[in-house]
């Protein structure tokens, strides 16, 4: 019973932070609601038994690539975003595109057959069988994402190392020095 | 519910006499006395000056961004002084009949929450240097938050070998994995047992992590007044000063779970004695760690800032996966 009420709270402060993070119109502000999406997100994993990937949630995407956001907007030192009257295409397509949407989410998690109630805890959770499964069983997209990943760190040394800053940082130390 | 008062007050009261340790290690350094007004020795310096953060005007500048001004050296304390909660710093005692763990939860992923709260710990700079609405604030944000992430990086790196040497994310196995001695007399701690490299690495990592000199840039004193706390006064300002030090403490706790054996040491004397002596052990650890963060605050200078990013991710970075790497390939062939 507690763990249902703790569940759903964090699940209603979860979608508040999401729709929090639309509605306000400083880009900190909307940054750190995403921090707090985040950081609900992971204790519903850990409600859920899934205490790796709840720890995981937390480190990677509330401490690491939140923080990163954080450092953008203020290295940019982005201000308060104007406010505009939304388009019409938006308004029409938008709200029974969202609306189809989450009925068909729904259809297919209440009425498929095949999807049904998993007791807390029996999917894999602790970090030995996570591990197991990432280097055994799915060992080949495992790596496959990691070259991705690789991939899109070359391509931003490419992008962030164009000819003339690269020049720029070779004078760089003999004007120091000298 | 005794354990959370008990944790909380000691974690406190170590946070005070640390900064007392500091000014008075670093005096003498520097052929000074520290303080020695306030009682014997300057001993009770520290509720001096708490009294005085507490009556000290709060003064909060006009052209700051106020909900995040205030909030942020919340986060900055609260996340400093949760991290503590999962650090085991003995084995079990029973007391009045009650047998219970020297800590407050034992979770079986202990390490991997540690860093998950002291890695949301950033915020708190971060956002206090953005809100304050200031340059020298928001270099020191800026510097903060960039070198933070950097460093976890190498920091998480030289865990792991540790990791895959204990087998298992508990403190309490970790510390458990570390028991004996070989030969006899050198202790089966991680630091003589192949992980030096490592404990070096986690060293300089959580130095750049807490803010510390050599790599104290985000509230470098002779550029930026006081980096991110430039526009902080009294209570809050001694909020931001609590959490530093707060977060030296875990980290020299981690380093003593981790690399130095956590509460094992000789044990001797009366049953009372050997209850007491893990205790003992561990916190004899963290002074040392915390006497030589100390020592390395009077001797060394600051980092230039392209100096640090270049030492983190060319020369911290590689190491700490050579060391992972290494450590991994004996193991497995060992096993």
């Amino acid at each position: 019973m507690l763990h249902l009420l703790v569940f759903s709270v964090f699940g209603l402060v979860c979608v508040a932070g999401a729709v929090n993070l639309l509605v306000q119109r400083h880009p900190i502000n909307s940054a750190l609601s995403l921090v707090v999406v985040m950081g609900s997100l992971a204790v519903e994993y850990l409600l859920l038994g899934a205490e790796f990937v709840a720890a995981v949630q937390v480190i990677v995407y509330a401490g690491a690539i939140m923080v990163l956001f954080v450092f953008v907007i203020m290295l940019l030192n982005a201000g308060v975003e104007d406010r505009s009257k939304g388009s019409r295409v938006a308004m029409l397509f938008g709200v029974p595109g969202v609306l189809i949407g989450s009925v068909l989410v729904a259809w297919v998690l209440v009425a498929r057959s095949g999807t049904g109630n998993v007791a807390v805890g029996a999917l894999p959770g602790p970090p030995k069988v996570i591990g197991w499964l990432l280097f055994h069983d799915f060992l080949l997209p495992f790596e496959v994402t990691s070259v991705l990943v690789l991939i899109a760190i070359m391509g931003a040394v490419v992008l962030a190392n164009h000819p003339g800053s690269a020049q720029q940082r070779s004078t760089q130390p003999d004007k120091r020095e000298g | 519910m005794i354990k959370i008062a008990i944790a909380l007050g000691v974690l406190l009261t170590a946070v005070a006499y640390t900064v007392w340790l500091e000014r008075k290690v670093v005096g003498h350094i520097q052929n000074r006395w520290g303080p020695t007004r306030v009682g014997p020795f300057g001993l009770l310096q520290p509720l001096a000056d708490g009294v005085k953060f507490i009556f000290k005007e709060d003064l909060i500048p006009p052209h700051v961004y106020k909900p995040l001004f205030i909030a942020a050296p919340m986060i900055a304390l609260i996340f400093a002084l949760t991290s503590i909660s999962l650090i085991p710093v003995g084995n079990w005692i029973t007391v009045f009949g009650i047998h219970t763990p020297l800590e407050i939860v034992d979770v079986n992923i202990g390490l991997l929450v540690v860093l998950g709260i002291t890695s949301l710990g950033v915020y708190g700079v971060a956002l206090a240097g953005w809100s304050s609405n200031s340059k020298y604030s928001l270099l020191g944000g800026l510097r903060a938050s960039a070198q933070m992430v950097s460093y976890e990086i190498s920091l998480g790196l030289s865990l792991v070998g540790v990791l895959i040497m204990a087998g298992s994310f508990s403190l309490r196995d970790i510390v458990d994995a570390q028991g004996g001695t070989f030969w006899g007399f050198i202790p089966r701690w991680n630091i003589f047992h192949g992980q030096f490299v490592a404990f070096f690495i986690y060293l300089m990592a959580a130095y750049a992590e807490t803010n510390r000199i050599p790599f104290d840039l985000p509230e470098a004193e002779t550029e930026l007044v006081a980096g991110y706390h430039t526009e902080y006064s009294a209570m809050k300002f001694a909020m931001f000063f609590m959490a530093e030090y707060a977060n030296m403490i875990t980290v020299a706790c981690l380093a003593t779970l981790l690399f130095l054996g956590g509460w094992h040491g000789p044990l001797f004397g009366p049953p009372v004695l050997q209850a007491i002596l893990p205790v003992f052990w561990f916190v004899a650890k963290i002074f040392a760690f915390l006497f030589l963060y100390i020592w390395v605050r009077g001797t060394l200078p600051r980092f230039r800032y392209d100096q640090l990013m270049a030492f983190g991710w060319k020369f911290l970075l590689p190491l700490a996966i050579a060391n992972l790497v290494i450590t991994a390939l004996v193991v497995a062939l060992s096993a």
